[in-house]
């Protein structure tokens, strides 16, 4: 099923907010996860994970270290759905 | 230099009856009991339908993201430390490097194991939290504590079963007096109501079954006593350098004097039933803190409302305290708050820092018919007042395993 960006960034603002207590307004696509966002490791394993359930995509271990930011996992979440 | 001083300047506690010291100390005075039904539906596996619950969910002392990374031992762990140092001022300016942390688990994450494995089960290995080894490890609330804190000087979990919290306590009072440090948290919490624990508890038939009269349950030496009553919670205490306490002002509760540890080589759970080395734990904190036994006004007991234990321990304590046991004012607290396996240890040492600072010893309640083989005073129903004065008080603690602990705590 073909995913929305704007659907795949609602959802990852709110596994983030959930996961790491940052307020769903700061998460923008621009923003780093580990630097600007300070999701830390564990943390990020969360993120990934809530991800692949919620959206039934799969994020391979080598895939996830490329996702710097925001926009990096909702295009790579859009396109894995599609 | 001359000889070190340790002395306590705070309290922190969530417990059974209550989620502060305050809260705690005032319902203790009162008689009353915290143990509850449980709600859950796996209460009916078990023989065991009751335990004591913590008062106050740490959700309601805690934010919700912090809480998904710490299994709820630690959770407790955090909640009583920031008690505890808020109290002792939040002596948030010195040097790190001579803080330190001690704060014991009987089990630690058992809940965050059992948890885990069962989404391992069911969601494979990818539904396993990341956060599932800094859960469960033992030592994990003594570092989430010390990491909140920057503790320097060292960060340690003595473990001893149901003497851990004591012990614990013990090792931070050996850390300042050798001083590898001036100032540490310390304590000992436990989050262990759970069927599987709880199973393995009553399999042991250490358990008390007085589902009809939950409250009723947890009765030291009562004739009538059949297993004692698992509780959750934890108690810290800040633990100072005599010296350093007076130089920033502050308030100082009363003295750690010194502590006693011996080891039963007898059996792994059962007591020996002489009590020998217990006797010899109390014997060596009364030499360690240059008390004699005239000092000695109150006793907070290891006790825990099992038919072996509570006679092992009382004929231990007539023969170490000899005549002088007739004026010690010898309290139960676990007839109120269950059983805190690594956490009993801790909150029964912030009872007795409230005893010597209000001058009351707590009641033991649910004493219908004192057991005739009890040959303490033991203080029953209400509230007993202790002497003006210099005053001391000990605190007691075992663990399967043949772990004694004993604390001796003095006033200033």
């Amino acid at each position: 099923m073909a995913l929305s960006p704007a659907d795949v960034l609602a959802g990852i603002k709110e596994i983030v907010e959930e996961v790491a207590g940052i307020p769903a307004a700061s998460i923008e696509l621009g923003k780093n996860f580990t630097e600007d966002l300070e999701v830390d490791s564990l943390s990020m394993v969360e993120v990934v994970v809530a991800c692949e359930e919620r959206f039934g995509v799969k994020i391979p271990d080598e895939k996830v270290t490329e996702l710097a930011t925001v926009g990096d996992a909702v295009n790579f979440i859009v396109n894995a759905a599609a | 230099m001359s000889e070190r001083r340790v002395v306590v300047t705070g309290l922190g506690a969530t417990t059974p009856l209550g989620g502060d010291v305050e809260t705690t100390w005032q319902a203790l005075l009162a008689g009353q009991s915290g143990v509850r039904l449980l709600t859950e539906d796996w209460r009916e596996l078990l023989p065991v339908h009751f335990a004591a619950r913590v008062a106050t969910e740490p959700a309601d002392q805690m934010e919700r993201v912090e809480m998904r990374r710490l299994d709820r031992s630690e959770q407790f762990a955090l909640v009583a430390s920031r008690e505890a140092w808020k109290d002792a001022g939040s002596p948030d300016d010195i040097d790190k490097e001579r803080l330190g942390v001690v704060i014991a688990s009987g089990i630690g994450g058992v809940i965050t194991l059992l948890d885990q494995f069962v989404n391992l089960n069911e969601k494979g290995a990818r539904g396993v939290s990341p956060h599932t080894v800094p859960m469960l490890m033992p030592n994990g609330p003594a570092a989430n504590v010390g990491l909140e804190l920057k503790a320097k000087a060292g960060v340690h979990t003595p473990v001893s079963a149901c003497a851990s919290g004591a012990e614990a306590i013990g090792y931070a009072y050996e850390m300042i007096k050798n001083n590898r440090a001036d100032i540490i948290v310390t304590g000992g919490v436990e989050a262990a109501i759970h069927q599987l624990p709880m199973a393995g508890f009553a399999a042991m038939k250490a358990l008390s079954t007085r589902n009809d009269a939950p409250q009723r349950a947890s009765r030291p030496y009562d004739l009538d006593r059949d297993g004692f009553v698992l509780g959750e919670g934890g108690g810290v205490l800040i633990l100072e350098e005599y010296e350093s306490a007076k130089a920033r002002g502050a308030k100082i509760y009363c003295e750690v004097a010194g502590q006693g540890l011996t080891s039963d080589g007898y059996h792994i759970a059962a007591p020996d039933p002489d009590g020998e080395g217990v006797q010899r734990a109390i014997k060596f904190a009364l030499q360690a803190s240059g008390l004699s036994t005239k000092d000695i006004v109150h006793l907070n007991a290891h006790a825990t409302s099992t038919p072996a234990g509570d006679v092992a321990e009382a004929n231990a304590l007539r023969k170490a305290l000899g005549a002088d046991a007739d004026h010690v004012a010898v309290s139960a607290t676990k007839s109120m708050t269950g059983h805190l396996l690594g956490g009993a240890g801790a909150i029964e040492s912030v009872f007795i820092v409230k005893a010597l600072q209000d001058r009351l010893a707590p009641p033991t309640i649910n004493i219908e018919k004192l057991d005739p083989a009890v040959t303490i005073d033991v203080v029953r129903d209400t509230p007993r007042q202790l002497p003006a004065g210099d005053i001391a008080a000990l605190n007691d603690s075992f663990g399967f395993g043949g772990h004694n602990v004993v604390l001796a705590f003095k006033s200033l």
